[in-house]
C-alpha cells in the first residue's frame, strides 16, 4: 500500500469501506504530515487532537455499520469557514481571537457526513489576493519549484493554504472558497483540481463574507472524482441562505461515465488575449485535441464582452466588500484599538491597524464606486455589463455543453513578483472572473507542465446548476491528461 | 479619474478607516490607476440594460415573519472586546 498520505480521497474512503484502514491510522499520518510540513505555513490553527478525536468517533461509527458518505477522511478547512470553538481569522488582524461559537453550514454537513477536521488553512486575507501574499498570518510556499530554481514561488488565492496542503500531501482534499477565481487559480498554480459550483449551489452561511454575489464555496483535491465525492456534502439548500437554491443534490460522483461523445465544447475566440505564451496555447489546443479524441465536438464561441469582465469585476467585488467588512468595527468581535477616546475613532483606529493593505485598498475603492454622484457611473454601470456578460454565456450554452479554456494565464510566480503594482495581480484572474460574474460553475484540473516544470491547468465551464456535465467531460480530459507529475516538496521532501 | 490625497482622506473617513500619512499618498496614486482602469466600462453603451440583480434566476423565498432564532446574548456577545450583562460595550457616546 502507498503511504496514507499519497492515497485519493476516494482510494482512501475505498480502503476505509474495506476495514484496511482505520480512520485513525489515516488521520495520524495526515497529522504528522501536517506538523512536517510548517515551512510551507499552509495551516494557521492545526487542530490535531480535535481529528483524532473526530477519527476516533468515525471508526466507532464504521464498526457500527454507521459510516456517512465522507467518514473518517482528513481535510483542510479554509479559515473562511467558521468552525464552532476553533479560532477563525479570515487572514486578518481584525479577527485576532474570534472563536465562532457556531459552525458555517458547509463545513457542519461535511462532519455530518463524517469527515475529520486537520485544521485550518491559510487564505489571502478575506481572500482578497491571487497569491496568498496578502495574509495577516504570512505567505503560503508552493510544494513545487522551477527546475533548477529554488525560490520559494506562491500557490495562487486565495485559497492558497487549501492548494498547498492538498499539493503537498497533507491533507486528502480541502474546502476552498471561488469569488473571482480563488479555487481554480490555486488549483492550477499547485497541479490539483478545484471546483467552483454555481452560484447558490452551496450555503455561504457562516462563511466570511467578501462580495456576496460573488462567493462561493467549493471542494479542492486531487482528482476530479475527489471533487465530486466531497460536492456532494458540501452542496444542497440552507433555509439560512436566502440565495442557496432548493433543487436537489445529485451523486457527483455518478457524473464520471467517461463518455464525452457527441458532447459539443465551445472554445471562445475572445480567450486568446494579447501575449498568451506559447505553452499555454499549446496546451489549450491541446485540451481540445484531447476531447475531439474522445468523441466531443469542439466549436468555436463568443464570449464578445470577456474584455469587460475584470474591470466590471473590480467595481462590483470591491463595493460588495466595502459594505461586508463594515461589521469589522471593534465592537462585535476580534481586535479593538481604542484611539482618543470617542467611538469613531475606535472604528477608525482599529480598522486602520485590523486592515492589510490589499483590504484598505478594495474597501475605498467600494467606498469610492458607492459613493453619492459615483453610484451610477461606476457601480450601476457594472451591473449592466454584468448582465451582458450572462447574456453572453446564455447565448454560448444554446450552442455547447461545456467551454474549455486555460485556468490562468502563467504558472505560479514566485513569492515577491507582482507584488508592487495591484492591477498586474489582478490580470492574474482574467479567465476565471467572467463565470463568477455570471454564477456559473467551473473547473480547474491540472493538464500539462510549463517549460520550467510547473503545473498549467485547464478550465471546464457549464451551465447553471449543471455540474455534472462539467465533472464528466473534466473527467474525461483528467484521463487523457494523466497528468502524475509530483511537486518538488513531495519528492524531494 | 484622478484621485488625489484629499479625495483618499475623505473616503478613508466615510469608510472610517484611519489612514497614516504615509499611506495616503500611494493610495492615491494605485486608486488613482485601478478607477483609470475600469473607466474603460464607459465605451460600452449599455443604454436600456438591466442591471443584474440576482446571479441565478430565483425568486427570492418568503418565510413567516416571526422569531426563529436567538435568546442567547452571551453567546451573541462572546467575542465582543468588551461586553456586559449582554450588551456590548462601546466608548461613550453621549456625554
Amino acid at each position: 500500500m502507498a503511504a496514507l498520505t499519497h492515497l485519493g480521497l476516494a482510494e482512501a474512503r475505498d480502503l476505509l469501506d474495506k476495514g484496511e484502514v482505520s480512520s485513525k491510522e489515516l488521520t495520524e499520518a495526515h497529522v504528522a504530515a501536517v506538523e512536517a510540513a510548517r515551512e510551507l505555513n499552509a495551516f494557521i490553527t492545526e487542530t490535531p487532537e480535535k481529528a483524532v478525536a473526530m477519527a476516533e468517533a468515525s471508526d466507532a461509527r464504521r464498526s457500527k455499520d454507521e459510516a456517512g458518505p465522507l467518514d473518517g477522511l482528513p481535510l483542510a478547512i479554509k479559515d473562511l469557514y467558521c468552525t464552532e470553538g476553533v479560532l477563525t481569522t479570515a487572514g486578518s488582524h481584525i479577527l485576532e481571537g474570534f472563536k465562532p461559537t457556531y459552525e458555517s453550514t458547509v463545513t457542519s454537513q461535511l462532519w455530518r457526513d463524517g469527515a475529520v477536521m486537520l485544521g485550518k488553512v491559510n487564505l489571502d486575507e478575506f481572500a482578497m489576493g491571487s497569491s496568498n501574499m496578502t495574509s495577516h498570518y504570512g505567505g503560503v510556499e508552493n510544494p513545487w519549484k522551477r527546475a533548477g530554481d529554488n525560490r520559494k514561488l506562491v500557490p495562487g488565492g486565495s485559497s492558497g493554504g487549501s492548494a498547498s496542503a492538498v499539493a503537498a500531501r497533507i491533507a486528502l482534499g480541502a474546502t476552498g472558497t471561488d469569488t473571482g477565481g480563488s479555487i481554480r487559480q490555486p488549483a492550477s498554480f499547485t497541479g490539483i483540481t478545484g471546483l467552483k459550483p454555481t452560484y447558490g449551489r452551496c450555503s455561504r452561511w457562516g462563511i466570511v463574507a467578501f462580495a456576496s454575489s460573488l462567493d462561493q464555496a467549493g471542494p479542492m483535491a486531487r482528482s476530479v472524482r475527489d471533487c465530486a465525492i466531497l460536492l456532494r456534502s458540501m452542496a444542497g439548500h440552507d433555509p439560512k441562505d436566502s440565495t442557496s437554491v432548493d433543487r436537489p443534490v445529485p451523486n457527483y460522483e455518478q457524473a464520471l461515465t467517461g463518455d464525452v461523445r457527441g458532447l459539443k465544447i465551445g472554445v471562445p475566440k475572445e480567450y486568446r488575449v494579447d501575449g498568451m505564451s506559447d505553452e499555454i496555447e499549446k496546451l489549450w489546443q491541446q485540451g481540445c485535441d484531447w476531447l475531439t479524441a474522445a468523441g466531443a465536438e469542439v466549436v468555436e464561441v463568443t464570449l464578445p464582452h470577456t474584455h469587460y469582465a475584470l474591470p466590471t469585476y473590480y467595481i462590483i467585488a470591491p463595493a460588495e466588500a466595502s459594505s461586508n467588512l463594515a461589521r469589522y468595527d471593534g465592537v462585535r468581535y476580534g481586535l479593538r484599538i481604542e484611539g482618543e477616546g470617542s467611538l469613531d475613532s475606535m472604528y477608525e483606529t482599529t480598522r486602520g491597524e485590523g486592515f492589510g493593505d490589499e483590504v484598505i485598498r478594495r474597501v475605498l475603492i467600494g467606498t469610492y464606486v458607492l459613493s453619492a454622484g459615483y453610484y451610477d457611473a461606476y457601480y450601476n454601470k457594472a451591473r449592466q455589463v454584468r448582465s451582458l456578460i450572462a447574456k453572453d454565456f446564455a447565448e454560448a450554452f444554446a450552442e455547447v455543453d461545456a467551454i474549455l479554456t486555460p485556468t490562468a494565464p502563467s504558472a505560479a510566480f514566485a513569492m515577491g513578483e507582482n507584488m508592487d503594482d495591484p492591477l498586474a495581480m489582478y490580470l492574474n484572474d482574467v479567465f476565471t472572473v467572467p463565470a463568477s460574474l455570471a454564477g456559473l460553475p467551473g473547473v480547474s484540473i491540472p493538464a500539462g507542465l510549463s517549460s520550467e516544470g510547473l503545473p498549467l491547468g485547464l478550465q471546464l465551464l457549464g451551465r447553471a446548476f449543471d455540474e455534472e456535465t462539467v465533472i464528466r467531460v473534466a473527467g474525461v480530459l483528467e484521463e487523457a491528461a494523466a497528468f502524475d507529475h509530483l511537486p518538488a516538496y513531495v519528492t524531494e521532501g | 479619474m484622478s484621485v488625489d490625497k484629499d479625495t483618499v482622506e475623505r473616503i478613508a473617513k466615510l469608510a472610517r478607516i484611519r489612514l497614516k500619512e504615509e499611506q495616503k499618498e500611494p493610495l492615491a496614486k494605485e486608486l488613482s490607476n485601478i478607477l483609470g482602469w475600469v473607466e474603460q466600462l464607459s465605451q460600452l453603451d449599455t443604454e436600456g440594460v438591466p442591471p443584474m440583480t440576482s446571479v441565478v434566476e430565483m425568486r427570492i423565498p418568503l418565510r413567516k415573519d416571526e422569531v426563529s432564532d436567538g435568546g442567547y446574548p452571551d453567546k451573541v456577545t462572546a467575542n465582543a472586546p468588551e461586553a456586559s450583562h449582554g450588551f456590548y460595550v462601546v466608548p461613550k457616546v453621549v456625554e
